[in-house]
């Protein structure tokens, strides 16, 4: 069908709002998506690396002599290989601390401390086999509470990058661990909670867990003396560019960045991973060097932040929370990455969805000599909400409160203020309850199970977030002169499916199917700047700027008609259009966008501001389970989850993300854990570290939205990527709570840990094992 | 490293020769001889189903297993199953079912469930989730997957008796 320039609506129907069958479906069901991890180029060689054995010392000395020796080795490279070609080997979002390959010193158990480029890969793994080094080990602190106090330094003196200004006073820090603190108050805490009726104080904690994208992380250089081009499985090929731009001390536009297909991220493949290695690499070997790893190398590389979370709540008579204090410890690991914005991001709204007059805020990034923390599919609040609506229960349950009235009776509504002051919009944090609870059928008797070993239990729980602001995203769609549309923009599309809500977008507006939108793999060199794919923001800051892109595209093609002499309001074909204006099939019309919200950064010591995120977040989770008292195991009878999408551009999508975001959450809680001893990872493969597969389905899994048009979304849309990530957690452990009466304060609930809390109540505990 | 032999197998079909190094696994091979990229390697054990490929009629994981082993063998991977005009009934089902999100897991699964749909024209759920259990999606699409095995298995029916 030719696109016209005005078309009866009929002839098209509605693009938004419908479930359009994946976009790149064809490709990635006959196995030829392409994915970095996967790529060849010719004249390709490969880089693999050695990695340190203890958790923090000096480096004393580094034998490569027998690796290079080795038939088919081209280069064995370390830190001082690296500092011949780029003058600083530091690089990092938040911090320029992490160092290309170890320098001086290693920080942790994995870091790379020298690459070796051979032919074949099987060459570099041989070779890397040969290299020794010695190391003279220093003392090293694991947990985020003591490495606050601990005279243990994993850095000798802070690094802020330029980002962000709110890092700008740690420059030159020296004897802390301490990567920011973030801070805010409302009201007065302490008064409020010395004369609450009820006191309450817990502490909760998260294990370590990971991405463990199938993908693994990859990335090709081909650098040339003029200009370099990456092939990357990268979440943000904007910030890569960025910085490759600066280690080089070039401008931007000699730098192109590729990103095909991901074999997902889920917050592992932000910011700059490889890439800054592979440069390296690249610039010694002068030929294209491809670093990609083993699915074991990605414990090594980023996983989620381990937290402490200790918060005391003063309730009055009536049930009502009147103060709250939160204080947060994020384990950041060895290098900051994106630490310290989890840390402000998401300690902004460590109180929870409640309407609380006093507030008090303090969030701790700090260093640690482990793997590196960063963001995993909700930026830290899956860890926030674990300890609120832990707490939630545990007070609901101390008062003789059903926990569930007790929540609705301190919900922050639309139009009360948050902590941070602004006032509530667009937050129907009722109707997500409400839909839960129907689902759940709440108000029915409940089968507890009798009086056999196995108890019955089911659980609540729900949570906001702000979304990440401020943030920037451009967009081109360009008309060619058959008509036919194409759409650029810097969405990666990992599996959540944007390639196909945008091309909706697109569609809408130029009133043609969604099908014959084109949308270009991303690649820097034409697709314009976006902040990344992060934080459920793409949806509504790329939304805004690819429809923008849309709306300037179909005025510039009304202007073009008007110019050629149609009458207003004709239907002629696009084709036509051109065809008239250039005299053959030429020409193209070009339409861009850009979308950037609106914000106040939150007041220094206070946290205080009336506009700190364009939209929020609303989730809700219900759980059933069955205990069997005897063993410990937990049988998920039912998980129900709800989220408000504003708009469902997609319905099929938005119902995907939500369940793939719950079981994903599911594995965190029940089972997934990093074993660490000694600073040293004991399970880095899949035969032990555990993930969901299809027997830990739930009996019953709901994935639900309900639709609260977002005033300010594109189409009255807003992300949805990691929502359904954050109630899994508590409501599970709220269930078991039901269950069997025990409150286990630390994911996972495993077998194990349900046993030793059910054992510990009967007063027989089991010896540590 | 030690020298490379020539084998001859079938692989979609057509006889073809490669040399291959005794450390080589099948998914090297299919990558670099060949520039199959549908199976691919993700945990290297044995344990999602990321490298499923098919040889002499079983599906086996290409990531344990040596490409030497091949040799004689009749091979077919995930990229035999489509034609310019049309996919597998199993291919489309999980593209209407949505039974995939990033897609790097997908054509184990689409070779597992073609497989199963062999030997069992009309799983229940249970016989689903048995017989993929060494499926792993780390995107938890489980249950748009049963959807599309189920959608698939109709498709197959409706083939069968037009
Ligand atoms: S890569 Fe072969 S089973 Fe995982
Ligand atoms: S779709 Fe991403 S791993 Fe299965």
């Amino acid at each position: 069908m030719a696109a016209t320039l005005n078309p009866s609506d009929a002839k098209v129907g509605s693009q938004v709002g419908r479930s359009v069958p994946r976009l790149e479906g064809r490709d990635k069901v006959t196995g030829r998506a392409e994915y970095t991890h996967v790529m060849r180029l010719p004249g390709m060689v490969y880089a693999k690396l050695f990695r340190s054995t203890v958790a923090h010392g000096k480096i004393k000395s580094i034998d490569t002599s027998a690796a290079k020796k080795v038939p088919g080795v081209l280069h064995v490279v370390t830190v001082d290989d690296v500092m011949k070609v780029l003058k600083s080997p530091y690089y990092g979002p938040a911090f320029h601390d992490q160092p290309i390959l170890a320098h001086e010193k290693v920080r942790f158990v994995g870091e790379p401390v020298a690459a070796v480029i051979a032919t074949d890969p099987h060459i570099a793994e041989q070779a890397v086999q040969l290299i020794t080094a010695e190391y003279e080990e220093m003392p090293a602190v694991f947990d985020e509470v003591e490495a606050l106090t601990s005279d243990v330094f994993v850095h000798e003196q802070l690094k802020p990058a330029h980002t962000f200004a709110d890092l700008k006073h740690l420059k030159d820090a020296k004897n802390t661990n301490v990567a920011l603190s973030y801070n805010l108050r409302r009201g007065d805490f302490d008064k409020a909670f010395a004369a609450a009726e009820h006191q309450f104080e817990h502490e909760f904690k998260t294990q370590k867990v990971l991405h463990l994208s199938f993908e693994p992380f990859a990335c090709i250089c081909d650098f040339k003396d003029t200009h370099v081009t990456f092939y990357d499985s990268s979440q943000g090929p904007s910030f890569v560019r960025t910085e490759i731009a600066r280690l080089l001390g070039w401008p931007e536009n000699k730098v192109r960045i590729k990103v095909p297909y991901l074999g997902s991220g889920y917050g592992s493949k932000l910011y700059i991973k490889l890439e800054a290695l592979a440069l390296a690499l690249a610039m010694i070997a002068r030929k294209p060097v491809k670093v990609a790893h083993t699915f074991e190398e990605m414990f090594y590389q980023i996983t989620r932040h381990p937290s402490t979370f200790r918060i005391k709540s003063g309730v009055d008579k009536n049930g009502k929370i009147v103060a709250r204090k939160c204080e947060v410890y994020w384990n950041g690991g060895a290098y900051a990455d994106i630490g310290p914005r989890v840390t402000q991001k998401s300690g902004l709204t460590a109180a929870g969805p409640y309407d609380i007059d006093n507030v008090w805020i303090d969030s701790h990034a700090l260093y640690t000599n482990v793997t590196p923390s960063g963001a995993l599919r909700g930026f830290g609040v899956p860890q926030l909400v674990w300890a609120y609506e832990g707490h939630t229960d545990m007070m609901a349950r101390a008062l003789k409160m059903d926990p569930v009235e007790f929540r609705r009776k301190n919900l922050a509504i639309e139009g009360r203020a948050h902590a941070t002051g602004q006032i509530l919009q667009d937050h129907p944090i009722e109707k997500v309850m409400d839909k839960v609870l129907e689902r759940m059928e709440w108000s029915k008797p409940f089968d507890r199970g009798g009086n056999s070993h196995i108890k019955r239990g089911r659980g609540f729980a729900i949570a906001n977030k702000a979304v990440i602001s401020p943030t920037t995203s451009v967009a081109i769609v360009n008309v060619s002169a058959d008509g036919s549309a194409t759409l650029y923009c810097g969405t990666v599309d990992m599996g959540q499916g944007s390639d196909t809500a945008m091309a909706q977008m697109v569609a809408e507006v130029l009133n043609i199917p969604t099908e014959d939108v084109r949308v270009t793999p991303r690649d820097t060199d034409v697709t314009p700047y976006d902040m990344g794919t992060l934080g459920s923001r793409s949806l509504f800051h790329m939304g805004h700027a690819v429809r923008r892109a849309a709306e300037d595209a179909r005025d510039k093609l009304k202007a073009l008609a008007k110019e050629v002499g149609e009458p207003e309001g004709s239907n002629i074909p696009i084709a036509e259009l051109f065809q008239k204006r250039y005299g053959m099939q030429a020409g193209n019309v070009i339409g861009s966008g850009i979308y950037k919200p609106d914000y106040t950064s939150p007041a220094p010591g206070t946290g205080q501001s009336p506009n700190v995120t364009p939209f929020w977040m609303l989730a809700g989770s219900g759980a059933e389970v069955e205990v069997d008292t005897e063993t410990g195991h937990v049988k998920i009878t039912k998980l129900i989850t709800v989220v408000d999408c504003g708009k469902a551009i997609n319905p099929k999508s938005v119902e995907t993300q939500i369940s793939g975001a719950a079981l994903m959450h599911l594995g965190f809680t029940m089972f997934e854990k990093m074993h660490i001893d000694g600073g040293q990872v004991t399970n880095a493969s899949l035969a032990d570290y555990k993930i969901p597969g299809f027997h830990d389905l739930p009996t019953k899994l709901e994935s639900l939205y309900v639709e609260h048009d977002q005033s300010n979304g594109p189409f009255g849309a807003k992300g949805v990527g990691e929502v359904a990530t954050f109630c899994v957690g508590p409501a599970l452990a709220n269930a078991i709570d039901d269950a069997c009466g025990v409150r286990i304060m630390e994911m996972p609930l495993n077998a194990e840990t349900v046993y030793r809390a059910l054992r510990a109540k009967m007063g027989k505990p089991l010896e540590d094992a | 490293m030690t020298a490379a032999r020539t084998i001859t197998f079938t692989l979609n079909g057509a006889p073809v020769t490669a040399d291959v190094k005794p450390h080589h696994n099948l998914i090297e091979m299919l990558q670099g001889e060949f520039g199959l990229t549908g199976a691919r390697e993700s945990c290297g054990q044995g344990l999602c189903g990321c490298c499923s490929v098919v040889v002499n009629g079983r599906a086996v994981s290409g990531c344990l297993y040596l490409a030497q082993f091949v040799d004689g063998a009749d091979v077919v991977t995930v990229e035999s199953l489509d034609t310019r005009e049309k996919l597998s009934p199993v291919q489309q089902a999980f593209i209407e079912a949505s039974a995939f999100q990033c897609g790097y897991c997908t054509p184990g699964f689409i070779m597992m469930v073609t497989q199963l749909l062999d030997e069992n024209p009309d799983p229940s759920d249970e016989e689903i989730k048995h017989y993929l259990t060494g499926n792993l999606c780390r995107c938890a699409t489980y249950p748009e997957v049963i959807d599309a095995v189920k959608l698939a298995a109709n498709k197959r029916k409706a083939v069968a008796t037009a």
